[in-house]
């Protein structure tokens, strides 16, 4: 009988290869990619293909199964590899601002509306309520939210939580960095609540509306109507849109997963998803925004002219932004 | 680029991907409680890290005589902030596309269209953990009495839909891998194991006939490999001994078992080898094509 089996004289003959884009993967997962010689960086897709096709060569020829478990594992790794994601930070990042984040934006505008609606909805519901009985307002303004702005304050405190002292800026950044991670993770469960087919996130949005509503009616019941909106629209235009966003990123997962149309329920998902994880990367920055103009810009900006005016000049930037593109530059992904 | 997987299942737990060369890999899914696991790892990292990070700003703020409390505030607020929402998106973002407690677990996320994964798909399956992680836990600690514990008992129940959701699809996926288009599959690391064939005794003392190697097919060659492979005693003494029978091998003098096992092992491979390349494979010891 022959000494030396075809299968292994072909493993004799290759597994020089297979070894090598062994350890080229070893070392490219271990550390940055960066450490790969450009030489190493060329040969690893040539090695590749030479692990798919012995692949095939062992599958038709070889009866040694570790031999084809281990082929078959290292050339799903080196796919990984090989067909992983190429683009660097940078041009990723400049991606992002210059047409992700605008297009997925634009894209969800009629969810923006619905969202925008509900907010608003809830808001008047509230205001109304508490209008015509002010005692509604301890139901939808939790005390520690309230901070003291609540109906047995007089009208001279509520002017004064308005308008707080410049030279009081000690706790500025403490209340700045709480307003932003609270509002960020109001925004993310907005979202993910979209999932449950979009009523949670609708509850949530009309939530948010009514402690704005009820806030409004008091002050408004003070004659205070004028400077509460300028303290709340310096900040709210940028905070209130990024939370609508967010719920209408989630209300449209909810709604492809619920009316998928021609898609499968599945990939409709999907879409949806990658869309609005998008729309949400934008929010989180929005929010962070938001804080700052809260805890800094509203504190040290006590004129009611000048808060109103950033608040056009945000919400205008915000705007022109996100739909300055004409329905046919949008290219549709 | 690549067709999938998720239509035409082989075994279960495992899915065909297609390359863009036309060459078809199996995938193997990652099993409920490895990702349990992982989980648990993970998230006995961002609770340590949290509480390193407030016992080392905690000695920092007496070393300054608590005059930086803002400051050493607002880190620790970050802090938990980044752990919460991104310690996931960061890690599964990176080259391995897992976390440390997958990577512990031999686990990695994998776009199911077999494209790359992309930063976005990394970000929507985490940000989906609000509701499938953070919530539950959430309900989980608050309390209550009479209706508000009911409701408390109904949130958890409406929330148990989204912890247990990778128990009721066949692709295993959690809320966040079917928004985000991904799924979890384990990559162990498989070493090149020697050739048995080249651990054979030379043939030449132990020699087959055609009619004895045809007692076996492939099935049985591959029971043989993880039975020489295992190496252990009494069952390789089992295994020769039916083989022997089968074979009416008259047992030469000092013969081993592991000496005969591996010289057949050796012999049918050959055998099956060849008729493999004459386009016959013979399935198992029934097939007499």
């Amino acid at each position: 009988m022959d000494a030396t089996l075809r299968s292994l004289r072909f493993r004799k003959e290759r597994e020089g290869s297979w070894r090598q884009l062994e350890q080229l993967l070893d070392r490219a997962e271990k550390r940055a990619i960066s450490h790969l010689s450009d030489e190493e960086m060329l040969s690893l897709p040539a090695l590749y293909r030479a692990a798919l096709s012995s692949l095939s060569v062992a599958r038709a020829t070889s009866l040694d199964q570790a031999l084809i478990d281990y082929l078959e594992t290292l050339s799903a790794r080196a796919y990984f590899f090989v067909y992983g994601s190429r683009t660097s930070l940078k041009q990723r990042v400049v991606k992002f601002f210059s047409y992700d984040w605008p297009a997925a934006v634009a894209a969800i505008w009629a969810e923006t509306a619905i969202a925008a609606l509900i907010t608003i909805a809830g808001a008047l519901t509230a205001f109304m309520l508490v209008s015509a009985d002010p005692d509604w307002y301890s139901a939808f303004v939790s005390p520690e939210m309230a901070g003291g702005r609540d109906t047995a304050a007089t009208t001279e405190e509520l002017r004064k939580t308005l308008y707080a002292d410049p030279k009081d800026s000690e706790g500025l950044s403490v209340f700045a960095t709480y307003l932003f991670t609270h509002n960020a993770q109001v925004a993310f469960f907005a979202f993910a609540l979209g999932f449950a087919f979009c009523l949670p996130s609708s509850l949530l949005l009309a939530y948010n509306g009514t402690v704005l509503g009820a806030m409004m009616a008091l002050f408004m019941s003070r004659g205070l109507g004028f400077e509460f909106t300028g303290w709340i629209v310096i900040h709210g235009v940028t905070e209130l849109f990024a939370i609508i966003l967010a719920g209408a990123a989630g209300l449209r997962i909810g709604w492809s997963i619920a009316f998928p149309q021609d898609l499968s329920r599945m990939s409709a998902a999907t879409n949806a998803g990658k869309r609005g994880a998008i729309v949400m990367i934008g929010v989180t920055i929005m929010l962070l925004m938001a804080g700052l103009l809260e805890g800094f810009g509203r504190q040290m900006v006590t004129s009611d002219i000048a808060r109103y005016a950033i608040a056009s000049l945000t919400g205008f930037l915000w705007f022109s932004y996100f739909y300055r593109r004409t329905t046919n530059d949008q290219h549709g992904r | 680029m690549t067709s999938t997987a998720g239509d035409h299942t082989i075994l279960p737990g495992i899915r065909a991907l297609v390359t863009p060369e036309g060459v078809e890999l199996r995938i193997r899914l990652a099993p409920i409680g490895d990702r349990a696991i992982a989980l648990i790892i993970d998230l006995s990292i961002i609770i340590g890290s949290l509480l390193l990070l407030t016992l080392g700003l905690f000695s920092v703020l007496s070393q300054l005589n608590f005059n930086a409390f803002n400051l050493t505030y607002i880190i620790w607020m970050l802090g938990f902030f980044v752990l919460r929402n991104f310690y996931f998106t960061l890690f599964e973002a990176g080259r391995r596309a897992a976390t440390p407690g997958k990577r512990i677990m031999g686990l990695r996320v994998v776009a199911r269209d077999g494209a790359a994964l992309t930063a976005d798909s990394v970000f929507a399956r985490n940000a989906m953990r609000e509701l499938e992680l953070y919530m539950p836990i959430a309900f989980l600690f608050s309390q209550g009495e009479g209706v508000e514990a009911l409701i408390t008992l109904s949130a958890i129940v409406w929330c148990g839909i989204f912890v247990l959701f990778p128990l009721f699809n066949r692709d295993r996926l959690r809320a966040g891998d079917l928004i985000a288009g991904t799924w979890v599959l384990k990559s162990p690391k498989q070493v090149l194991l020697p050739d048995l064939a080249e651990q054979a005794a030379p043939t030449t003392i132990l020699a087959f006939t055609d009619a004895q190697l045809d007692q076996y097919g492939v099935k049985e060659l591959q029971v043989l490999e993880q039975v020489l492979r295992a190496a252990q005693p009494a069952a390789m003494e089992a295994v020769s001994n039916q083989i022997r029978t089968k074979l009416n091998w008259a047992r030469r003098l000092n013969e081993t078992d592991e000496m005969f096992l591996n010289a057949y092992y050796k012999a049918l491979r050959q055998r099956l080898e060849q008729r493999l390349l004459f386009g016959k494979r013979k399935k198992d010891k029934f097939d007499q094509s």
